[in-house]
């Protein structure tokens, strides 16, 4: 089983590390990964894209055209990479600041209120892990705790009393789906 | 049972600076650029100096760190330094003196998209630059291509024991999706810096003053007399013939049946092995060479393959520079056509599948 994912917005919405988590948890379910971030002058409020690739079998290209699931988080991104989804495959995209909508109807097209919910929560920074939970919920390919797991691993001691709220982020995305 | 290595998760320009402390290298000198610099924020953030005593500088500028790597191989420490294109460049004097000073040392190139200052994305087209010289005289460096981020941290102790072998600086050739792109890695098993005892042994060309010898080591590349700095050329060039002979690497992927063929190194061999699937998902057959060495360059490995096939296409990301290295191996035996993307533009696999089905007119 191969997932190509790209997941792409503004640069500070945590894209490249949502992409750096998802690809860390696939490492300790024994896949192979690979993380590939689009690293031009990004800067907050420009646009960052990452390719994540997680497979059981040896990954050729990191660089892809084609992507199974899409992550898009801003009306640029939706432009750009609406067609590059596979037919069968599934945009994820947030509402917030989107108006022109996805139109393809031979993908997957799912609405994540990510944006509305972190603003109702009063926490910004959990927005790419509750982004995180919706994914993990529509495409399980690594599990939940896999991802805590790696938070605890990849984290320095000093952050790990903000595990918790990144759990309670990944829980609430899945119930944004 | 195969011994459980515990596998991370990093960029190949991390990798490299784990490997660098792992293989107990004694001096790294840098200056930043994109995108390399993680090379030297990994150095600084993991204090060797404080573990194995390995040296890490920030020079002021490339010329002043390609100079300190001049001195500190000359004393046969195993001293590195790394850069990105425009940077390179400007340390073309020095890595020409340290090939006629024949002083191993190892030069990183996480290539960007040029000429000038150009862009900080990804590009391959400092070939020429790191094969057919860049700086003046005849020379070589042994040239290593990575493909990978294990690559990234093999080519490491693979470069240095090139150079020591063959007393000869080598070039680890990258690019910018090598260096910035994560992937798994199995980083070498560390192992100490050489002691001044094992370097006086291995380097007895090294200057570490008298030590009991009748003459002081002194490393010139000055030479007055035309008849002397002819014998010099020719020393190298015995060491470089020696080194065409043993030391061409070369990867071959799916070329047993295949009827057409791509040439590719680097980042550019791995969008080609995606571009294979897809090539055969439409019935074409296509295999890769991937040169691992660029200089010595398999020129043999690609004249055996090119009569077995309908044509080869020289995927790069440049305007066609290793393609001449590849016609020179080929002699006309089998059309030879070129694919490439300029100025940092990265392409995807299916461009590379149309560029093929166009030039050569597949009908599928």
């Amino acid at each position: 089983m191969t997932n190509e994912i790209i997941i792409t917005g503004f640069g500070g919405q945590g894209v490249l590390s949502m992409g750096k988590i998802l690809a860390y948890a696939g490492l300790l379910d024994g896949l192979e990964v690979s993380w590939m971030p689009s690293y031009g002058p990004e800067q907050r409020g420009g646009t960052a894209n990452v390719t994540v690739i997680l497979s059981d079998e040896a990954i050729s290209s990191p660089v892809l055209d084609q992507y199974d699931i899409a992550v898009v988080l801003n009306q640029q991104s939706l432009d750009k990479f609406e067609s590059h989804v596979k037919p069968g495959g599934t945009l994820l995209y947030d509402p917030y600041g989107i108006h022109r909508l996805p139109s393809r109807s031979d993908i997957t097209v799912v609405e994540v209120p990510a944006t509305e919910a972190a603003i109702a929560s009063g926490n910004m920074k959990a927005f790419n892990m509750l982004l995180l939970g919706a994914l993990l919920k529509l495409h399980p390919m690594v599990s939940p705790e896999t991802v805590i797991k790696g938070l605890e691993k990849t984290l320095p001691e000093r952050h790990h009393h903000l595990i918790p709220m990144n759990r309670e982020a990944i829980t609430k995305g899945a119930e944004l789906v | 049972m195969k011994e459980q290595k515990e596998v991370k998760l990093m960029k190949g320009n991390e990798a490299v600076a784990h490997a660098a402390i792992r293989y107990g290298v004694d001096g790294y000198f840098g200056y930043p650029i994109t995108p390399q610099s993680e090379v030297l924020e990994t150095l600084e953030e993991l204090r060797p100096w404080e573990t194995t005593g390995m040296v890490v500088l920030q020079s002021e500028s490339e010329v002043a760190a390609i100079n300190m790597v001049y001195g500190g191989a000359s004393t046969g420490k195993a001293v590195m330094t790394s850069s990105s294109s425009p940077g390179v460049s400007l340390m073309m004097e020095g890595i020409s003196y340290i090939a006629a000073g024949q002083l191993p040392t190892l030069i990183i190139n996480v290539m960007r998209g040029g000429p000038g200052l150009g862009t900080i994305q990804p590009s391959q087209s400092d070939y020429f630059q790191a094969t057919k010289g860049g700086g003046h005289g005849d020379y070589h460096l042994i040239v290593l291509a990575p493909a990978s981020v294990q690559d990234m941290a093999d080519f490491v102790g693979l470069g240095f024991d090139l150079a020591f072998k063959y007393r000869t600086p080598a070039m680890i050739l990258s690019d910018g999706i090598i260096g910035q792109m994560m992937e798994k890695v199995v980083l070498p098993e560390p192992r100490p810096r050489r002691t001044d005892a094992e370097i006086a042994e291995q380097c007895p060309w090294a200057v570490t003053g008298k030590r009991g010898r009748k003459h002081r080591n002194v490393s010139t590349t000055l030479e007055l007399e035309s008849k002397t700095m002819e014998e010099n050329n020719l020393r190298l060039q015995q060491v470089y013939a020696e080194i065409e002979r043993n030391e061409v690497r070369f990867e071959e992927y799916m070329t047993d049946d295949a009827d057409y063929l791509f040439v590719a190194f680097g980042c550019m061999s791995r969008i080609c092995k995606k571009s294979i699937q897809q090539a055969r998902e439409r019935g074409i057959k296509v295999g890769l060479l991937r040169p691992i060495t660029l200089w010595p360059f398999p020129y043999e490995a690609i004249a055996k393959l090119a009569p077995r096939m309908k044509g080869i296409l020289v995927a790069e990301m440049n305007a066609g520079q290793m393609i001449e290295d590849v016609r020179l191996a080929v002699e006309g035996a089998v059309p030879v056509c070129h694919f490439g993307r300029n100025g940092g533009i990265v392409p995807n696999p299916g461009e590379v599948v149309d560029s093929l089905i166009n030039q050569f007119h597949i009908h599928d």
